[in-house]
């Protein structure tokens, strides 16, 4: 249950930036490729948010697909998986997105 | 617990010192929450602070606040700090990973047994409860500190800093830290370790690899463990380790029995480079 600590940081974000301010909605980035299941930082968000200027908020959750680079034949592609080659078939690949944690923006009132 | 905002419940993390007894000191910095006690002391009042310029034109309008903050960056910043602090101090410090059950301490009871003459060690202990563990290392013959992270589900730097600095590990030494028996939270949390090692079992599935990707592309060395026990199961080790190579293709890999010492030569001669090189690096 990392996600409790990973929102804990969230809400300590936020609150931090808000200044006092009652925040209505939270846009995070989580990577599809992340091992952060959106599920379980809905369900924590309201937990940890109470008491807090987030309170009551909306978390929109923006899910940033896998893609990667294959180093040996230069294609773009989907990463569904860590570990999924380029269709050459080569491992040797960069990842460029998938693996995002992120505090997007916030929206106080 | 802190009884003002509750904010930290019995989970708190605590750090105990087996060569000074076991006196339990509790980690309570609220490192995780930006606020103060003192609920109307935040320093906010004073309506100066950046967002009040937009607001008091826009009054009941909402304001968007671009923010593009990594979630994780206070733990990273942390794990940097620990980074340098064993740097400065020529230390080699691993952190090892691993579902509970996989011989992480048995491990560590051998290592330390056999290499302990031949370079200073010391080992932080992660786990939710108990000070067990941490008494096998003790009676093994090394300097170790538990930190156990109650309700949490792995160490994070913070809590590794906290541990050193009970700890003091000497220059020129190894630091192994035993994380928290789970195969992924700990993959996200880096301590400012200079590598993981991710220890597997033969008695677990040679899937784990794919199952738990991330521990494994996280990882520099995979230690497939309790290989003694071979003959009695139908694990596939081939297949193990080609889907640890296709999670990661750098993946070491030292097959051992931590019970019968089998291929443990191999893992030492791993850990002795890394100190020789952090000794050359120190050196220059």
């Amino acid at each position: 249950m990392h996600e409790l600590g990973i929102t804990r940081n969230i809400v300590s974000i936020v609150t931090e930036k808000a200044g006092g301010e009652p925040v209505r909605r939270v846009t995070i980035a989580i990577g599809k490729l992340s091992a952060v299941l959106p599920e379980a930082i809905r369900f924590c968000f309201d937990i940890v948010s109470q008491g807090t200027v987030v309170e009551g908020a909306d978390l929109e959750i923006l899910e940033i697909p896998g893609t990667a680079e294959c180093r040996t034949c230069g294609t773009h592609f989907e990463l569904k998986q860590l570990y999924d080659r380029c269709p050459c078939g080569s491992v040797d690949i960069t990842r460029l997105t998938g693996e995002e944690l992120l505090v997007k923006h916030m929206v106080t009132a | 617990m802190c009884t003002t905002c509750g904010c930290s419940d019995s989970a708190n993390p605590r750090v105990t010192n087996l060569q000074a007894g076991h006196t339990d000191k509790t980690i309570h910095s609220h490192s995780d929450h930006s606020h103060s006690h003192n609920a109307h002391d935040h320093g906010h009042h004073h309506h100066e602070h950046e967002l009040d310029t937009q607001h008091d034109h826009q009054k009941g309008h909402e304001t968007t606040v671009n923010l593009e903050q990594a979630i994780l960056a206070k733990n990273d910043r942390l794990a940097e700090r620990n980074r340098g602090w064993f740097l400065g101090r020529n230390i080699v410090a691993l952190n090892l990973v691993s579902s509970p059950g996989s011989g992480k301490t048995t491990l560590l009871e051998r290592t330390i047994h056999d290499l302990k003459d031949a370079m200073p060690i010391s080992v932080i202990e992660g786990d939710q409860e108990t000070l067990f563990d941490a008494e096998r290392i003790q009676k093994a013959g090394c300097p170790v500190v538990q930190i156990n992270t109650g309700a949490g589900c792995h160490l994070e730097a913070e809590m590794l800093a906290r541990g050193l600095e009970t700890l003091q590990p000497p220059s020129n030494s190894l630091v192994l830290i035993e994380n928290v028996g789970n195969l992924v939270c700990p993959a996200l949390f880096d301590l400012g370790e200079q590598a993981k090692v991710v220890v597997l079992s033969v008695t677990e599935g040679e899937d784990k690899p794919l199952k738990y990707p991330h521990m494994f592309q996280h990882a520099s060395v995979m230690i497939l463990n309790k290989i003694d026990l071979l003959p009695h199961l139908t694990f596939n080790v081939a297949t193990c380790l080609e889907f640890a190579h296709r999670v990661n293709p750098n993946l070491q890999v030292f097959q051992v029995s931590a019970t019968t010492g089998k291929g443990l030569q191999h893992w030492y001669d791993w850990v002795t480079a890394q100190i020789n090189a952090s000794n050359r690096q120190g050196v220059r």
